[in-house]
């Protein structure tokens, strides 16, 4: 099983200007990453805390309604966040922009 | 006695204040009621056994009040009640003869004990009682006997009345409150103040003292007469209340009472009617009524406090929580984190693409502006004459043969002459004395008529120079004759900053804005302002160790490197650029470093190094004795002899630092100290270099360089020295490749400003744009033109744009994105040839082109905004331009390669058969062969016809065979 989860995962990481994957548990405690350790844990921490902001939006609007993609576009990145029960898929795609 | 007091008022009543005046009125009534009080005591005491009628009794007494009051001994006191309660201060005084026995007993005696100016004696109160029993009648104070005893105080005032004010020698105070009014006086002192105050300043003339702020301390209220107007306003009881006593015989209380009727006129005061009346003096209005109201602020005090909080340190150490391996590995071999996957995955992979795609983000507004600017606009797509300069006496007629802005003065262009001669006529007037100067110009654009200042060459023309570009005060020039010649201007820097003449036009606001107001001081320009100062050079190279043939190309190295002796690159940590490269048609290329060499260090030091710049001796340790570090000889590869060089291109860059900021970070873990140690050494101009062991190879930076010459070869060489095996000298490597694509002297050979690798050759009748490293072609070559190139120079600001100047006087702009085959924009701008083209960017809004032609007429053009301006995109386009070129060229040396493969390997199987094949076979071998081969054709031919039955077999063969 986890050779297809390191499948998934490679799927997605040799997709285009993809910067990095990290998978996280529900308590936003990082299981696996391709990007270095202190980043991991900041992506993990505050993606986290920014995720469950959205979902509380979505939720307290529509109780029947969940957040399934939250897609982060900054200058530098796209962050892309994907909340499911029990993990959290963060991808960070860097931005190509023509001069 | 009594005439007395009454007299002793009259004087002082003028003395005496206003207030006073009042009170004295009023006494007028006062001393009659009182009198009549006091006397109606006495009456009563006197009448007191007498029983009167209420009514009767009230008239007699006032008759006999009246009467009473005339009695001699009740005199004194009523004098002295009087004087007590109504008049206060002025009746206590009772004027008193003291004879000169009683002075000396009291020791008051006067002029001695007691003079004018301190008049109080206090005399004690026993002392009188004393003398008084003692001498009786004969004591000076009997006939105030009774006050003296009735004094409530212990001792008496005496006051001097030396002027008999009072009417006698002393005065006597029989109050105790005027004996303090008068002892401690109060208004008084305020007056007397003033007397002392004035001897208190003439002491403070003479003995300064230093003022002590005195916070005022409460004191003691006093009476200012305020409590006189209290008592006038308030209202006192004045007229004791009637006392009557009624007296009745005991015998007729409780006695038999008999009543009885009577008429009431019977008796005449049987009836007594009370008619009600309006008393007249009970009808007064209230005209005026005096109030007084003080405000009083109120004061309240209050109190709060805060709570202290005792301040501590404290502190939080958190970890990040992190699975275990173990954990980590149960979870990732989990179903949940699979099927989590698969589900979230899709989404992805979505999004990613998308962004693949497009950048759905992007804002078409914003690039759509640029684009809209470039159509409609034809009329701003020339080069618009700006300026142009001709210096009738000095430029004229003559070829400009160098165009240098000034890298940090806007406006300031300089433009160097030379003799308009064929290299014959140059030939046949080398033996006469030229009596034309060869100069440098030094335009500003506030006056096109007068140059700034003149830097003088030596009779020999000068074809190149450079601004220094981190000192532009220094110039370096290489001569016909092979020299190098450095010149300083920093004496005439204000002169090119203060352009500002007042005749100004128009046009040169803007410049005026920057260097002319505010730097100009009227007054100081003196008469030689109009004239043009000349700078001679301030020095020139040995000429031994020189060029012995023109001087092509001079250019400084950039700041950040520099060469060493071996011609490796290194770092120049000083950031100064000081070394020169030179291309000589004689066919070598030198090095030159304008620092001190080491053995000159010693004496070029002394009293130079505070002021390198100042001075037009700045290069004087260099003057005559200047060698190059390097040189190389560019010799042929094929046969004998040197190639001419006249352009030379470093791929090294002024201002572009990431080699040498890459090596900084990376050298400044470990070898901070040798920074130091080097920026200490730098900051001068003349300064002598750090030894070649301190500084480091330039990593990253390549040594080799590309070279044109004046038969138009392109050569790539390596500065680089090698060892020559034979010798072990160090010898220059020979060159990497020599190409030949120009039919004549290559005038342009420039890098382009966004590309390091990208470089335009200017030759001939046509040009070529070549890449770094690929040496078999260029990337582009044009065709030939119909007229001579003779200058080119990429645009500052379009990587696709370039300029480049004819023979016929035109300006080619060419856009290598619009079309490759032929220019762009042509503009006629001179009649005759152009000599050479800079642009020049001087703003976001302005860009000049100077352009230089042979008969001196110098040109400034206004670029338009369309050949400026950085369209969307275009650098990209560019690159992927010249990669595409890039990779047809790589194709195409492949295909080469393959081809040349292809013909070597048929040549060679070619051979290769040939080797194989046997000897020769004989004519009869031959014969027979072709016979069967006859044969098989007939046969074949005719089982061909018989097939198609165009003949038919006949039975028989030919009988004849």
């Amino acid at each position: 099983m986890s050779s297809e989860v390191e499948d998934a995962l490679k799927r997605i990481q040799h997709m285009k200007d993809v910067h990095g994957t990290i998978i996280i548990n529900a308590e936003g405690t990082p299981v696996k990453t391709t990007l270095d350790d202190s980043t991991t844990l900041q992506y993990a921490a505050l993606i986290h805390q920014l995720t469950a902001t959205a979902k509380g939006t979505i939720r307290e609007m529509d109780p029947q309604n969940d957040l399934t993609f939250l897609r982060i576009r900054s200058k530098k990145h796209e962050i892309m966040v994907s909340p499911e029960k029990g993990f959290m898929l963060i991808v960070v795609q860097n931005i190509t922009e023509e001069k | 006695m009594a005439d007395k007091p009454v007299d002793a008022k009259g004087p002082e009543k003028d003395s005496d204040n206003k207030e006073d005046i009042k009170p004295k009125s009023k006494e007028s009534t006062r001393p009659e009621s009182k009198a009549s009080s006091s006397s109606k005591t006495d009456e009563e005491k006197k009448t007191a056994p007498r029983v009167k009628s209420a009514k009767s009794k009230k008239d007699g007494k006032k008759t006999g009040g009246k009467g009473n009051t005339k009695s001699k001994p009740a005199e004194p006191k009523e004098e002295s009640t009087e004087k007590d309660g109504g008049k206060g201060g002025q009746d206590s005084m009772i004027p008193l003869f003291i004879s000169s026995k009683s002075q000396e007993i009291f020791q008051c005696v006067a002029d001695e004990h007691v003079t004018e100016d301190n008049p109080h004696k206090l005399i004690p109160k026993d002392a009188i009682i004393q003398d008084m029993r003692e001498r009786a009648a004969v004591s000076d104070f009997h006939p105030v006997k009774q006050l003296i005893l009735d004094y409530p105080a212990d001792e008496i005032l005496l006051i001097y009345d030396a002027d008999f004010k009072y009417g006698q020698n002393f005065v006597l105070v029989s109050s105790d409150e005027e004996k303090q009014r008068i002892l401690n006086p109060v208004v008084e002192q305020a007056e007397d103040g003033s007397p002392t105050g004035e001897e208190g300043e003439a002491v403070e003339e003479i003995d300064p003292v230093v003022y002590q702020y005195v916070p005022p301390e409460p004191k003691e209220w006093v009476s200012l007469g305020s409590e006189k107007e209290i008592e006038e306003s308030s209202w006192k009881e004045t007229e004791q209340k009637i006392r009557i006593t009624i007296r009745r015989a005991r015998r007729e209380f409780g006695g038999a009472l008999s009543f009885s009727d009577r008429n009431a006129d019977d008796a005449k005061d049987g009836y007594i009617e009370c008619v009600p009346f309006e008393d007249k003096s009970f009808s007064l209005k209230i005209m005026e009524l005096d109030k007084d109201v003080q405000a009083v602020s109120t004061y309240t005090d209050q109190g709060s406090q805060t709570v202290w909080k005792h301040p501590c340190n404290k502190y939080t150490q958190y970890a990040p929580r992190e699975l275990t391996e173990e954990e980590q590995k149960n979870l990732l071999s989990s179903e949940t984190l699979y099927n989590f996957l698969d589900r979230v995955t899709p989404r992805f992979e979505l999004a990613l693409q998308q962004n693949d795609i497009m950048d759905v983000f992007r804002d078409d507004w914003k690039e759509l502006g640029n684009e809209d600017d470039t159509f409609g606009s034809k009329s701003d797509n020339h080069l618009k004459e700006y300026q142009s300069f001709t210096d009738l006496q000095f430029s004229r007629d003559k070829v400009l043969t160098c165009i240098a802005w000034h890298p940090s003065i806007k406006g300031i262009i300089a433009v160097s002459c030379a003799e308009k001669m064929t290299y014959d006529e140059r030939v046949d007037n080398s033996s006469r004395i030229i009596m034309t100067q060869s100069l440098i110009l030094i335009w500003s654009f506030s006056d096109p008529i007068h140059p700034q200042v003149r830097a003088l060459t030596k009779p020999e023309d000068s074809f190149c120079f450079k601004f220094n570009p981190t000192d532009p005060n220094i110039i370096a020039g290489g001569c016909i004759n092979g020299q190098i010649v450095l010149w300083d201007i920093s004496k005439y820097v204000d002169r090119l900053k203060n352009t500002q003449r007042g005749k100004q036009s128009k046009k040169n606001a803007m410049l005026n804005v920057r260097y002319g107001r505010g730097r100009e001081k009227p007054g100081f320009e003196d008469d030689s302002s109009d004239k043009t100062p000349v700078v001679r050079y301030c020095a020139s190279a040995a000429i031994e160790s020189g060029h012995r043939n023109a001087v092509a190309d001079i250019q400084w190295l950039p700041d950040h490197m520099e060469v060493n002796r071996f011609g490796l690159m290194v770092e120049n940590r000083n950031l100064q650029s000081c070394q020169l490269l030179t291309a000589s048609v004689d066919g070598t290329i030198g090095i030159w470093d304008t620092r001190p060499s080491k053995s000159q260090s010693q004496t070029a030091d002394d009293g130079k190094e505070d002021n390198p710049l100042g001075v037009a001796t700045t290069f004087k340790h260099l003057d005559l004795t200047w060698k190059p570090i390097i040189k190389i000889h560019m010799s042929r590869l094929e046969g004998s002899g040197d190639y001419g060089p006249v352009r030379v291109s470093f791929q090294e860059r002024q201002g572009d630092r990431h080699l040498l900021e890459k090596m900084q970070k990376e050298g400044s873990a470990g070898k901070s100290s040798i920074d130091r140690k080097d920026s200490n050494m730098g900051g001068g101009f003349g300064i002598r270099s750090g030894s070649a062991k301190e500084k480091r190879q330039l990593e990253g930076a390549t040594t080799k360089f590309f070279v044109g010459t004046e038969d138009g070869e392109l050569i790539y060489a390596d500065l680089k020295l090698e060892k020559d095996p034979d010798s072990g000298k160090l010898v220059p490597p020979r060159a990497d490749f020599v190409k030949s694509f120009h039919d004549r002297a290559i005038n342009t050979l420039q890098r382009s400003p966004f590309f390091k690798d990208i470089v335009l050759v200017v030759g001939g009748w046509n040009f070529s744009v070549w890449k770094e490293g690929r040496e078999s072609n260029p990337l582009l070559i044009s065709a030939a033109a119909s007229k001579q190139f003779t200058c080119g120079f990429w645009s500052p600001t379009r990587p696709a744009v370039f300029y480049l100047g004819t023979a016929e006087g035109n300006i080619e702009v060419w856009d290598l994105l619009d079309r490759t085959h032929e220019a762009s924009l042509s503009q006629n701008i001179s009649a005759s040839e152009i000599t050479n083209v800079y642009p020049w960017h001087l703003s976001h809004k302005q860009q000049l082109l100077a352009v230089s032609d042979n008969v001196g007429t110098l040109h400034i053009l206004e670029v338009p905004w369309t050949l400026r301006n950085l369209t969307h995109g275009e650098l990209t386009s560019v690159t992927s331009y010249f990669d595409r070129e890039d990779k047809r060229l790589e194709y195409q040396e492949q295909r080469e390669s393959v081809h040349q493969e292809n013909k070597r390997r048929l040549d060679a199987e070619e051979a290769a058969k040939k080797i194989a094949q046997p000897p020769e076979p004989s004519t009869e071998e031959v014969d027979n062969k072709m016979r069967t081969l006859w044969l098989e054709y007939l046969e074949d031919e005719k089982k061909f016809l018989l097939d198609l039955g165009l003949v038919e077999e006949k039975e028989e063969p030919l009988p004849d065979v």
